[in-house]
C-alpha cells in the first residue's frame, strides 16, 4: 500500500528548491527522458551520490539543474571532456552525460568520436530533437533533409548525422536508440547502458514542438508523438525492410554489444602492471 | 488490465501541469479531460484500467496513479474512524 511508484519515485529524485515546473515548453519530450533515466538509476538500485549527470548547453543542459545527483552544467559541447576526467579521477562512480543533438554531434562531435574511440566507461545520453531548440530554431546535424528550419526557410540541404551509425563506426561498446514515446523500451536500454562497462550512446528522439514541429505540419505537440509511433520499428524489423520503406521509418532498439575492456580498466592494469614490474627492479 | 479497472486514484498536480495534451489524446479509456484553462483534469477515473501511460509519459511529473484506499470501498465507517483517530493525534 505504500509502495512508491511511477511518478512518486520521480519526485524523490528532484530537487524541489529549484523552480517547478521547469523551463521547458509543453509537450516537450526532454522531461519524459530526465524521468526515464531516474526511473533506470532507481531500478538499477545506485545511490545518488555515485551517480555524476555531467551536461552541456541547450535545453538538454537544463535537465543537470533538477536532478539530486552529483552534477556540472559545463561548456558547450564539452560535456565528455568534463565527464572523461570525473572518471579518471574517480571510476567508480556511474558517469551519465546528458547532451543534444548540436551539443554532441557539432560543437562536441570531436569529442564524442574520440570517447568512443577510446571506450571510456562513460554514458552518453544524446537527446536528438532535430533542432537547435534554446537559440531559436537553427538547422543542426540531425536536422533530416528537406525540413523547414529558421535557418533553412527553403529545407535543409544537407543529409542528417546517423548518430548510431557514427558511434558503431567510433567504436562504442554499446549503441541504441530510443524515442520519448516508447518509453519503457527506452528505459532498458538506458539500464543496460548504464551497467555496461566501456563508452555506451543512447540516442532518444525527443520531440521539438515550439521550434521543429510547428514549422514542419506538426500542428500540436501530440501530433510529433503521433509521428513516433507510426515511424519507430524495432531494429531486426527496419533490416528486413526494402530501401524505398526504409525512409520515412526510425529503427529502435540496440545496434551494437560488444564487450571490449573500458579505457579506465585498461589504465589502472597498465599501472599495476608497471608499479610491479618496478618493484621487482628494485629489488 | 481488466480486473485493475476502478481501482486507481488518478491526481493531476495543477501547477506542474502545462497541459500539451499527451496525457488527454492517448490515454486507452480517457480517462482525463482539458479545462479551458489548458490544464489535464481527471473526469472519468473509474474507467482508469492503469495502464501508466500518462504517468509515464508526463513530461512535467504532474500525474500520479496509485491504488484507491481499499479500506474505503470494503468498510467506509471503518476509514472515517482511522481518520478521527489520526486527527486526534496530530
Amino acid at each position: 500500500m505504500n509502495e512508491i511508484t511511477g511518478n512518486e519515485i520521480i519526485h524523490q529524485y528532484l530537487r524541489h528548491n529549484k523552480k517547478f515546473p521547469h523551463v521547458l515548453c509543453p509537450g516537450c519530450g526532454h522531461g519524459i527522458v530526465l524521468g526515464t533515466l531516474i526511473r533506470s538509476i532507481h531500478s538499477l538500485n545506485i545511490p545518488k551520490d555515485d551517480v555524476v549527470i555531467v551536461a552541456g548547453i541547450g535545453c538538454s543542459g537544463r535537465l543537470a539543474v533538477y536532478v539530486d545527483f552529483n552534477t556540472v552544467h559545463t561548456t558547450h559541447g564539452r560535456a565528455l571532456s568534463f565527464a572523461t576526467g570525473i572518471k579518471m579521477a574517480n571510476p567508480k562512480l556511474n558517469v551519465i552525460t546528458i547532451m543534444g543533438d548540436g551539443d554532441a554531434l557539432s560543437i562536441g562531435g570531436n569529442h564524442l568520436i574520440h570517447a568512443a574511440r577510446r571506450n571510456i566507461g562513460v554514458t552518453a545520453l544524446i537527446l536528438n530533437n532535430n533542432i537547435y531548440g534554446m537559440t531559436g530554431g537553427q538547422s543542426s546535424p540531425a536536422t533530416p533533409m528537406g525540413a523547414t528550419t529558421m535557418t533553412n526557410p527553403f529545407g535543409q540541404l544537407d543529409k542528417s548525422f546517423d548518430t548510431v551509425e557514427l558511434a558503431r563506426g567510433a567504436g562504442a561498446n554499446y549503441v541504441a536508440r530510443g524515442t520519448t514515446f516508447h518509453v519503457k523500451k527506452l528505459e532498458k536500454v538506458l539500464t543496460d547502458a548504464i551497467e555496461r562497462p566501456g563508452f555506451s550512446v543512447v540516442e532518444a528522439i525527443t520531440p521539438c514542438h515550439t521550434q521543429y514541429g510547428r514549422k514542419n505540419k506538426y500542428k500540436t505537440p501530440v501530433d510529433m508523438y503521433k509521428w513516433m509511433k507510426k515511424a519507430a520499428i524495432p531494429v531486426d524489423r527496419y533490416n528486413e525492410l526494402s530501401e524505398a520503406e526504409k525512409e520515412d521509418r526510425l529503427a529502435i532498439g540496440v545496434f551494437v554489444e560488444r564487450d571490449q575492456p573500458g579505457f579506465e580498466e585498461r589504465y589502472f592494469d597498465l599501472k599495476a602492471k608497471l608499479q610491479a614490474q618496478e618493484e621487482k627492479g628494485g629489488k | 488490465m481488466k480486473k485493475h479497472k476502478g481501482k486507481s486514484k488518478v491526481t493531476v498536480y495543477p501547477d506542474w501541469c502545462k497541459g500539451c495534451g499527451i496525457c488527454v489524446e492517448f490515454c486507452p479509456s480517457k480517462v482525463l479531460d482539458l479545462t479551458d484553462q489548458g490544464k489535464a483534469v481527471v473526469a472519468r477515473e473509474e474507467d482508469c484500467i492503469r495502464c501508466g501511460f500518462c504517468e509515464l509519459h508526463c513530461p512535467d511529473f504532474a500525474i500520479i496513479v496509485k491504488d484507491k484506499e481499499p479500506v474505503e470501498a470494503d468498510n467506509p465507517t471503518k476509514i472515517a474512524a482511522k481518520k478521527n483517530a489520526t486527527g486526534k493525534g496530530a
